[in-house]
């Protein structure tokens, strides 16, 4: 009898942990920056976010990989996008009952998860050529790799643009205003967000050196 | 008309899909490396967008919002088919794109030649669903809004893609520290070039 790979192989941790550092979907990969700029502008949404998109990718990877070998390659960009507009949906629903304010601060953002390149981009780069349970870590760690990103720029645009931290007044409480310390308006446009994430990917390719392009 | 206009001028410049909401990212950052294939690319947005968005109106107001289904008959002036929105808007945006890929093959072999792959991608561009959230989102009177709307969020798309390109074609030549090369000086580009967009914010016709 064929030995069973262990669940927790080698491999499989690869999977989950690649793509938050080397092989980043948004520093690296370019996928599904829409997303993720536009709801950075404070923290806890960020993090919503990134769990809504951890949710819709680690099941939609895992559907799709159980179906892989039922759908015609024809159509199926069609039912891959289907399947994700359905747990799209539940998301949606599930925020407008239980978190309103943030869902309204989310606005179309919720929506605009369907067509994130970086669901689609999964699904067609690993869930359609490989078993279940890696699609699944997959799915997982490419949007932990995606949360990691945005939870960043939005603590960065927080501190910085309103000075709180999860709308505690940290600077406040330490008393910068006091000594003549203002908040920066502009972290709080949105094109900040562009450039923080300029400088974060600066940062990770002058660590990682491998991870620079040629022009 | 003056509103109209408004409206015009207003998603060209102050809501700008790319650079006030981040739409189409993807695309924008992986295709503008030269000004031909992003002319051809924005071209095809502004086209989609142009038909998707009036069409997702009809469908927003005549079968899903509140109250929407009492043309059929007045029971049902309480059913709220807004859950159905997603998946009716995109199913609408792929089919279209199908459609207008086979038109444009019939009618103008050059310019599909010269759109080639970059019409079926545009299914997957968020600036073309985003149009129809954004159009349900704000509630436009008439199906003449809606439609300026789609355009002129198109026009605006297209300004974007094209800024970019041409100043990434000439920025090759310059001395970027070797880690911000390609993808970071790009990104910290299109912030510079989103203030310089907000510049217009405020402005009413």
């Amino acid at each position: 009898m064929k030995e069973r790979e262990p669940l927790f192989s080698r491999k499989n941790l690869r999977l989950l942990s690649e793509p938050i550092n080397k092989n980043n979907p948004i520093t690296v990969q370019v996928l599904g920056i829409c997303s993720a700029l536009a709801v950075t502008v404070q923290l806890k949404p960020s993090i919503v976010m990134a769990l809504s998109v951890m949710f819709v990718m680690g099941f939609s990877n895992l559907i799709i990989s159980l179906m892989r070998k039922t759908i015609p390659s024809r159509i199926r960009i069609i039912v891959q996008l289907v399947v994700i507009a359905s747990l799209v949906i539940i998301v949606d629903q599930v925020l407008k009952a239980f978190l309103f304010d943030v869902s309204r601060q989310l606005s179309v953002f919720v929506g605009l998860i369907i067509t994130n390149c970086i669901i689609m981009g999964r699904l067609e780069a690993f869930a359609l050529a490989n078993k279940p349970w890696p699609s699944l870590l997959d799915g997982l760690g490419n949007a932990a790799g995606y949360g990691a990103i945005l939870v960043l720029v939005g603590f960065f645009r927080e501190l910085l643009g309103s000075g709180t931290v999860f709308g505690y007044p940290i600077f406040a409480e330490l008393g910068l205003f006091k000594i003549g310390y203002e908040n920066n308006g502009l972290f709080i446009l949105p094109p900040m967000a562009l450039i923080i994430v300029g400088v974060i990917i600066w940062v990770q390719r002058s660590r990682n050196r491998e991870l620079i392009e040629e022009n | 008309m003056e509103n109209l206009v408004n409206i015009f001028v207003k998603s060209i410049f102050v809501e700008n899909m790319v650079f006030a909401y981040f739409l189409g990212m993807c695309s924008y950052l992986a295709v503008s490396k030269t000004v031909k294939t992003s002319v051809g690319l924005g071209l095809a947005v502004v086209f989609v967008l142009v038909i998707t968005v009036p069409i997702d109106y009809l469908i927003e107001n005549y079968l899903l919002a509140e109250g929407a289904l009492v043309w059929l008959s007045p029971e049902l002036a309480d059913v709220d088919l807004g859950f159905l929105r997603f998946i009716l808007f995109i199913a609408v945006i792929a089919s279209m794109v199908q459609l207008v890929e086979m038109i444009v093959e019939k009618v103008s072999p050059t310019l599909y030649a010269n759109l080639g792959i970059f019409l079926p991608l545009i299914a997957v561009n968020c600036a073309i669903l985003g149009g129809s959230l954004f159009m349900a989102e704000r509630e436009y009177a008439n199906i003449a809004e809606a439609t300026t709307y789609g355009f002129g969020s198109g026009i605006g798309w297209f300004l974007a893609i094209v800024g970019i390109a041409a100043i990434r074609e000439k920025i090759k030549y310059s001395n970027v520290p070797a880690p911000l090369k390609g993808l970071g000086i790009t990104f910290i580009i299109t912030g510079l070039m989103g203030l310089a967009f907000m510049g217009f914010m405020g402005i009413e016709l």
